[in-house]
């Protein structure tokens, strides 16, 4: 098994690129070696005795588990104060083919402001648009404190040349964007080239410049829990300021027990390094119901310092609105009905 | 931030408690002869939930002769199918009132609500609808072509599963054509004593079911009724051991689910994080108030250090309190004595030089609390790897080699379960094999299923509940 | 039966015990007359020893007791060695030793095991036809064909060792992602107190299902007519059949009885023919829950009693456990 190398600086070389600040081990706390055991050199061989070498993950038993989290009754003060954090989560996206300027100005400005009715609403975590329409959305989000998000690297499918994924990755950040969602080549991870995947994304990180990356996995495409846990440390590995589960486009998307186990990867990569990298779930999050049981899993799994829009995002579009009902429902006793919120 | 549940209690509303509650015999509630009483209270808080009636000699010999007669009269003559719709009646009427009998469970018991509401009632209607399936089916269930009822079973159940118990009791009896005399623990009456008003309503015949509450005096003039044919009991190994003697002699058929202290073995290679979760589950389900659990953790050695600060992280997690909070995860433990019993041997686990360490949680200032407890450094000379404690205490032991572990793991005069966790099939396979356990959960722990039978080896007792294997316990 | 009878006629020649059948059969032994008369001395009978069978030996009783066997009619047939306690606690320790191996043999090597017994039995029937002449007084005819059902027993119970596990082992179809399976196995030491009056065929239909289904055993042999089952210990021990798989113990059930039921290291008894002594036993059985057999009917009958129907897995079902492995299914 291959050991991490570290300079002596404590920073772990990669690839000959120093891994950015967020992601500069501690010292080492809990003796976690098979889950946090950097390889020497991102080789394809290095890199499969790494991800082949962590934990298997019991399809049944993480099934199990996030099934049990799900029956978390979270009522009262407590939803509460989980609805205003999920809120605080959103990354408000439109990603389709048909967005245009119009549409994106439109979402911009429920992101500024979701309840017209009620100020005192939580500001959402960023808007999440097309690399092409970010200079639209950074446009009409001036002034509100709200990020643009931008999906890259040839989003959904990733199946376009690296010169092209960084392309779009450098217009995005070139037009404001300060977070990039970029796709794996799931195609090259199902062939097990790691190598492939991995010097994608810090090639990507560095085109990133200072925006932070996000690192979309597209678990529905790597179908099994074992591939979930494998990619979120490559990623990880690779630079990835967050893990995120979908794009969207591929069922299924954000289920709880994928989300269960990308969190896992994350509060093991902490307990090895003290770093802590975020998690995104998208797709699939529609009620508050789903968002709360989210909050639960950040909560039990990887604990509550993950509970920030720092280090967990939730991409969604319809959320939003059952987000600000339930709220409503909460503060005035009454349940409120979907034509009193805006539909943008 | 914090992400604090609030507080979210079941409701008590749907359960009607009245004051007192008497015997169930012949199709009747009746008082006990002798008019003494018993009374069961909440383990949460200690407060007094009901009284009920003791059974004594006399109410032990109505029950018996209530149920003969019926045997002989209705039960005994009845075409299996008719049968099976009284036992399908029954499942559905228990699933129309499970929550009522999850919350009383809760109450009587101190489980949690998210146990008796997701894992109990689930499996007590699971386990009727399954033998009323069986009811016209006996000659194809490999014991000849015309298997017999025995006739009258005296069943004595525990107080860790009070309903489930009954149900893998009185299921397959009654779906055999056998009648039953069934006496709950003193405990947890409660649950029992609805099912018995479920019998009415289902209409089942007078006699077919009959239900005695009391302590052990009255489970032992039941076990000893000369009235009987069948003696079915779960519960301790040495009360099993006087049964057992008890029984020599007289024809009456015996099956026994007694105690264990089963080892849960994790290689090197298991899916870590499932495994902790088993681990969990596998000693602090039901507050470890489990005969099966996996009281025994057999870690091997070169990954102890990586598993063990893991498991602590999530037995931290457990939230501990209120049974009826639909957010607790270990509620009280059931008796005054059983606590006792838990701190006395936890204690002589630490006098022996185990290390012990307890979840960080607050125990409530009234009812039996014990926090749940990890033991490391235990060897198999000390007591906490021998006798069942029967409460939230693991024992922790490691292992070098397969050998050792399945070695380490037989090396108990019990036999009741057992898991293993690996990801690499073959070693599960051979362990499995070598494991002189009647269940052996691998990659898993504490499932329980009607089709699954369950029982042990060794001096965990004998017969099987559950599954084609079970119905043998109750057919000639 | 006396006590602690010590063998007197040790050596003693052929005379005093004249009429056994045995005698009666053997053309040399029977030619009388003295010797130096010009003629050829008449060969002098080789008896037989015979002695316990324990961990695939012949021994003597550790206690260095016998006591004679008469035929049915009163003669004297044999000493047999009379057990001791410490004899039983040996014949346990071999049978605990046997049985990892004897468990984990597959199922088509036990049951070659158990045709190779019906085999070399096939070979001495006429040995075994009169033994269980002058044992129990069967005809000529009896005798046979009661030889003859022991042989197809055995062959009965070879048939069974690779199907027992099919025909009482599943899948059961739990309500949740999990393979699921029940598989009996052997419970282990079966301490088996053969029928009284049925020292062959008898003893091959409580001994035979308790190997077969891959247990070891600890035979009390029938008090009344012992030797035939030290014969059968003679047909095992060249049968391929490894030691310490059967253990026979020859002498007084009530003495020994106690100490195998009590025994934390017996898993199961086999009570047909301890008479009187089973519910003594069953009671000193439930210490460490040892599972038991309770004597059936016709457990007290004769070598007829047995060559009845098809057993079925009536003998096998007390001497197994019923294992359930679960493991989940997923990818």
């Amino acid at each position: 098994m291959p050991v991490p190398t570290a300079t002596p600086s404590g920073v772990i070389v990669i690839a000959g690129r120093p891994v950015s600040a967020a992601h500069r081990p501690t010292e080492l706390k809990v003796p976690v070696p098979h889950t946090a055991t950097a390889p020497e050199a991102a080789s394809n061989r290095a890199l499969r005795a790494f991800l082949h070498g962590l934990p298997g993950v019991d399809e049944v038993g993480a099934r199990a588990r996030a099934q049990d989290l799900a029956t978390r009754s979270v009522k009262t003060t407590a939803k509460a104060q989980a609805i205003d954090l999920a809120l605080s989560m959103v990354d408000l996206t439109t990603l389709e083919g048909a967005d245009t300027p119009g549409k994106v100005r439109a979402l911009c400005a429920k992101a500024a402001l979701p309840d017209p009715a009620d100020r005192s609403v939580p500001r959402v975590g960023a808007v999440c648009v097309y690399s092409d329409l970010v200079a639209t959305a950074v446009e009409a989000l001036r002034g509100t404190g709200i990020g643009v998000a931008s999906v890259a690297t040839a989003f959904p499918a990733g199946r376009a040349p690296l010169e092209a994924k960084l392309a779009d990755t450098r217009r995005a950040v070139a037009d404001g964007a300060a977070e990039i969602d970029m796709v794996i080549d799931r195609g090259a991870f199902l062939a097990g080239d790691y190598k492939k995947v991995h010097d994608e994304i810090t090639a990507v990180r560095e085109a990133c410049g200072g925006a932070h990356l996000k690192v979309i996995l597209e678990t529905g495409e790597l179908a099994t829990y074992d591939n979930v846990r494998r990619a979120s440390h490559l990623a990880i590995l690779a630079g990835a300021d967050f893990i995120k589960t979908s794009t969207g486009k591929v069922s299924p998307a954000a289920t709880p027990p994928v989300v269960l186990v990308m969190l896992q990867a994350v509060r093991d990569h902490h307990a090895a390094t003290g770093a802590r990298v975020g998690v995104k779930p998208a797709g699939g999050i529609r009620t508050t119901k789903d968002a709360i049981r989210q909050l639960v899993l950040v909560n039990e799994v990887a604990g509550p310092a993950w509970l920030t829009p720092d280090l967990f995002r939730i991409g969604a579009s319809s959320l939003l609105n059952d987000l600000l009902m339930q709220r409503t429902r909460l503060t005035t006793g009454t349940y409120p009905g979907p034509d009193y919120y805006t539909l943008d | 931030m914090n992400l604090d549940y609030a507080p979210a209690p079941e409701s008590r509303s749907v359960v009607a408690l009245r004051p007192n509650y008497a015997l169930f015999v012949d199709g009747e509630f009746t008082p006990a002869e002798s008019g003494e009483h018993l009374t069961t209270l909440n383990p949460a808080d200690e407060t007094e939930l009901a009284r009920f009636a003791v059974a004594g000699p006399a109410d032990v010999d109505r029950a018996v002769a209530a149920a003969r007669r019926a045997h002989e009269e209705v039960w005994g003559p009845m075409p299996g199918a008719e049968r099976g719709k009284y036992l399908f009646r029954i499942a559905r009427i228990i699933q129309e009132r499970s929550r009522e009998l999850a919350v009383l469970e809760s109450l009587d018991n101190g489980k949690p609500i998210k146990e008796t509401r997701d894992v109990d009632l689930p499996l007590v209607a699971a386990h009727f609808f399954y033998h009323a399936g069986w009811a016209d089916k006996l000659a194809h269930a490999g014991l000849g072509p015309d298997p017999r009822p025995l006739g009258v079973a005296a069943q004595v159940i525990p107080w860790n599963f009070p309903l489930l118990m009954l149900a893998w009791k009185v299921a397959p009896a009654l779906a055999t054509g056998n009648t039953v005399v069934l006496k709950p623990a003193e405990t947890t009456p409660l649950t029992a004593l609805v099912f018995a008003e479920i019998c009415q309503e289902a209409d089942l015949p007078p006699g077919v079911v009959n239900i005695i509450t009391g302590a052990g005096e009255t489970g032992r003039a039941l076990v000893e009724h000369p009235g009987t044919d069948k003696v079915a009991f779960t519960g301790s190994t040495e009360v099993g051991r006087s049964i057992a003697r008890s029984v020599a002699g007289t024809g009456k058929r015996l099956t026994l689910e007694l105690g264990g202290k089963g080892a849960n073995i994790v290689y090197d290679d298991a899916a870590l994080d499932q495994a902790v979760e088993g681990i969990v589950s596998g000693i602090f389900f039901n507050q470890g108030h489990v005969c099966c659990a996996g009281s025994r953790l057999l870690v091997q050695e070169s990954i102890a250090d990586e598993l063990l600060p893991r498991l602590r992280d999530r037995v931290s997690l457990l939230r501990l309190g209120d049974p009826l909070d639909k957010n607790t995860d270990l509620g009280a433990i059931n008796s005054a004595a059983q606590l006792e019993r838990i701190r006395d041997l936890a204690a002589v686990g630490e006098r022996e030089g185990a290390e012990r360490w307890s979840a960080p949680c607050d125990l409530p200032a009234s009812g039996y609390w014990f926090a749940p407890t990890i033991l490391t450094g235990v060897s198999q000379a000390h007591r906490v790897a021998r006798e069942e404690i029967f409460g939230p205490v693991l024992s922790v032991l490691t292992f070098r080699t397969p050998e050792e572990a399945v070695a380490k793991a037989n090396n108990t005069p019990y036999g009741l379960s057992a898991g293993v966790w690996t990801e690499k099939g073959s070693r599960m396979m051979w362990t499995a094999q070598r494991l002189r356990a009647g269940v052996v959960w691998s990659n898993t722990f504490n499932r329980f299923d009607p089709a699954s039978p369950f029982g042990g080896y060794k001096e965990s007792g004998y017969g099987r509940e559950g599954g084609r294997h079970g119905l043998e316990a109750y057919l000639g | 039966m006396a006590d602690g009878h010590k063998p007197k006629n040790k050596g003693s020649g052929a005379a005093k015990t004249a009429k056994t059948a045995k005698t009666a059969k053997d053309p040399e032994s029977a030619v009388t007359g003295k010797a130096g008369q010009g003629r050829p001395a008449p060969r002098l009978t080789v008896r037989k020893t015979y002695k316990l069978y324990l961990g695939g030996a012949f021994p003597r009783s550790e206690s260095g007791r016998c006591s004679p066997v008469t035929s049915s009619d009163g003669a004297h047939l044999a000493n047999v060695s009379l057990a001791s306690r410490k004899d039983a606690r040996d014949a346990v320790a071999a049978a605990r030793k046997a049985f990892g191996g004897w468990s984990a043999r597959t199922a088509y090597n036990r049951g070659q095991i158990l045709y190779r017994i019906a085999e070399v039995l096939e070979g001495r029937r006429e040995q075994f036809a009169a033994a269980l002449t002058d044992a129990l007084g069967l005809s000529r005819a009896d005798a046979a064909a009661t030889v003859g059902a022991a042989v197809d027993r055995w062959v009965y119970y070879a048939g069974w060792t690779d199907k027992f596990t099919q025909v009482l082992g599943g899948a059961n179809p739990v309500a949740g992602p999990f393979h699921n399976q029940s598989t009996p196995e052997p419970v282990g030491v079966v301490a088996v107190f053969a029928p009284q009056g049925a020292p062959l065929l008898g003893l091959t239909s409580v001994l035979a299902p308790v190997i077969a289904t891959g247990n070891t055993a600890v035979v009390v042999s029938s008090e009344r007519a012992p030797l035939p089952s030290i014969d059968l210990a003679e047909v095992l021990a060249t049968s391929d059949l490894p030691g310490g798989v059967v253990n026979v113990l020859t002498g007084r059930s009530a003495e020994i009885g106690p100490h195998l039921a009590a025994h934390a290291d017996v898993d199961a008894l086999d009570l047909t023919g301890a008479g009187e002594a089973a519910v003594e036993l069953e009671e000193a059985a439930a210490t460490t829950l040892t599972r038991v057999l309770r004597p059936g009917p016709g457990s007290d009958g004769g070598e007829e009693a047995w060559r009845g129907t098809d057993p079925g897995t009536s003998r096998m079902r007390p001497f197994l456990e019923t294992k359930t492995v679960w493991h989940p299914v997923g990818v």
